[in-house]
């Protein structure tokens, strides 16, 4: 919050209008400007994402359900239920199955798709519109798609039956020891399309010549790819699997339309164990204990990436590299 | 061989045989939907692989003929038309400051702004809901729009910067020179020059909110305020075994958004890829 209040000073030196081209305007004026400038979007975002997050710190120190005042101090204790609960355990994992199959599996299959769609050659706009499909529909509609899909009755179902498979068949997301996979399942459909957009872009970026003179120093396709392409395209792998690892901690929309983290939480998330366990049973304080454990863990992430992995794009990248693949 | 014809690109004939079939299986779910609600209940648990025959309207008849679609589907519009007008109002005011002034604290203001990337709404969710109880902004639009536009904040701004930042100094100075103000030159030139840029932060904004879920859940209890996304999943819930009639609404549901993909494609890819900056 102290940012906010010391940050829009008088300008110094002047901003341009100040100095260079409005003379009788002077400093003052600037900073009034910039002030009125600044305020709708520091007002809009300190009331409706600063402010609460900061509440969701203290809220998860007490023992409180919304009601009376909040005044049942537990320090750290709905922390501690957070993480010895078995539940919680089985939500942080099958948070990590979706971020293991997303690197393993929706990312080099995107690669894939996109390695496949570049060049140009009848039919290609309408693939990418077809894979990219998924990506723009609202979870909910694929949620409810996907739930008739592998109902036991199901078009799934009925596929396999048809083809002799009966004893695959399967009521897929009833049964708590396959719903994980159904879900990572339709977790890959609705998001690899973005993905492969993504490499697309950065696949259309890499040097033509570069190519050509690998070949014709005689390197495989494989080693084309893997020493001339993979580099080339990697500040939008780095980036590709930052989104999918992030994304993949705060999984909810998804799974609570089609199993609401069931049966008996075997396809939980951490978000939708905060809303079954905490909101709907109205144990604020450890709702927004859960809250902030997400919170912290993608905060953790994200700054540790940024340092590790991220930085040797950012000299380079955020001026320029990470804006043309992505903004253009 | 590759001597002569150096290219990184499989065979085109292969490529056509794999990617085919995949984009097959990609839309599968969505003709099931669309040869589904075309179809009674009855026949779709008969055979689920069957085609209409003949063709059945009833289902989009029965989801049509109410207030169950319409509503939601105006309330989207509303929800989504606020939250994109107070996303760009806020969005490019702040960057302009941000942009084409120096003043001291700048990127510190900057850097609070894109603080919001690393934090998803749903750790916010609980407090924004009790916030809105007090505000008596509960079941209202502006509810869900206020905090949907603060939460796409970071993300436009962190676009439209480095796009504010690369308009040439001299347009601004020819402004001065006519004797405009900074607003002038903000209203007059920037802006209108920024439209492409504007219409991807505006897709981005528009299409998170046209498919959010977990803000207008909690905060959208009352029926008649539902979005399009809670329409669907509690027409979803009470019609279970009305598959048919499910699925019409499903297809309806999704109507807007294919519709506005085919007449636009490119903006969208290009606002929702965008996104990808928030690294």
């Amino acid at each position: 919050m102290t940012t906010v209040q010391s940050a829009p000073l008088p300008p110094k030196s002047a901003g341009a209008y100040a100095k260079d081209h409005s003379p009788r305007s002077n400093g003052r004026r600037t900073a009034m400007l910039i002030v009125v400038l600044l305020s709708p979007a520091i007002a809009l975002y300190a009331l409706f994402v600063f402010a609460p997050l900061v509440q969701a710190a203290r809220f998860s120190l007490f023992k409180w359900n919304g009601l009376g005042p909040l005044e049942d101090f537990v320090g750290l204790e709905n922390y501690a239920n957070v993480w010895a609960d078995p539940f919680f355990h089985t939500a942080l994992l099958n948070n990590l199955a979706v971020i293991a199959v997303s690197l393993a599996i929706q990312l080099p299959f995107a690669l894939w798709i996109a390695t496949l769609l570049t060049g140009s050659f009848r039919g290609r706009a309408i693939l990418r519109v077809a894979f990219f499909l998924p990506y723009i529909l609202a979870e909910v509609v694929a949620a409810v798609l996907w739930s008739f899909m592998l109902s036991p009755n199901g078009l799934i179902n009925e596929a396999l039956r048809s083809v002799g498979l009966d004893t695959v068949a399967h009521p897929w997301l009833a049964d708590p020891n396959t719903v994980m996979y159904a879900i990572l399942w339709v977790v890959t459909w609705k998001y690899f399309g973005f993905y492969t957009i993504l490499f697309m872009t950065a696949l259309q970026n890499v040097p033509q010549e570069h190519l050509e003179a690998a070949r014709i120093d005689g390197a495989s396709r494989a080693q084309v790819f893997w020493y001339v392409t993979l580099p080339a395209i990697g500040p939008t792998v780095r980036i590709s699997a930052f989104l999918a690892i992030i994304g993949s901690l705060q999984l909810f929309d998804l799974v609570w339309v089609m199993t609401e983290g069931g049966p008996v939480g075997a396809s939980s998330t951490m978000v939708t164990y905060m809303v079954s366990k905490g909101l709907r049973t109205y144990q604020f304080g450890f709702a927004s204990a859960t809250a902030v454990t997400v919170a912290m863990m993608s905060f953790l992430f994200a700054v540790v990436y940024q340092r590790w992995v991220l930085a040797r794009d950012n000299q380079v990248d955020v001026k320029e590299g990470k804006r043309t693949h992505v903004a253009h | 061989m590759s001597r002569t014809r150096p290219r990184s690109a499989p065979p085109k004939g292969l490529r056509l045989v794999v990617l085919v079939p995949l984009a097959f299986v990609t839309i599968v779910p969505l003709l099931f939907a669309v040869l589904g609600s075309l179809r009674t209940s009855g026949q779709i648990s008969a055979d689920p692989l069957g085609l209409p025959n003949p063709i059945v309207w009833d289902n989009y008849a029965a989801v049509l003929g109410g207030d169950v679609f319409w509503r939601p589907l105006v309330n989207s519009a509303v929800v989504g038309a606020l939250t994109v007008v107070l996303t760009l109002i806020s969005g490019t005011l702040a960057t302009f400051a941000l942009s084409r002034f120096k003043f001291r604290g700048r990127e510190s203001v900057y850097g609070f702004f894109t603080l919001g990337l690393l934090f998803p709404a749903a750790v916010a969710i609980l407090p924004l809901y009790l916030m809105l109880r007090q505000l008596h902004m509960l079941n209202t639009p502006l509810g869900v729009a206020l905090p949907q536009a603060a939460f796409a904040l970071p993300v436009t701004i962190v676009i439209l910067r480095p796009f504010f930042q690369s308009v040439p100094k001299e347009l601004e100075e020819a402004a001065a020179m006519d004797g405009g103000g900074p607003m002038r030159f903000f209203l007059q030139i920037l802006l209108p020059m920024s439209v492409p840029v504007l219409i991807t932060v505006s897709i981005l904004a528009l299409v998170t909110s046209w498919n959010g879920y977990l803000l207008p859940l909690l905060i959208l209890t009352e029926p008649s305020t539902w979005t399009l996304p809670l329409g669907l999943s509690q027409f979803n819930g009470s019609y279970t075994f009305d598959t048919a009639r499910v699925l019409a609404y499903t297809v309806l549901a999704m109507l807007p958004t294919v519709i506005a993909y085919g007449f636009a494609e490119r903006y969208i890819v290009q606002g929702l890829t965008a996104g990808a900056v928030k690294g």
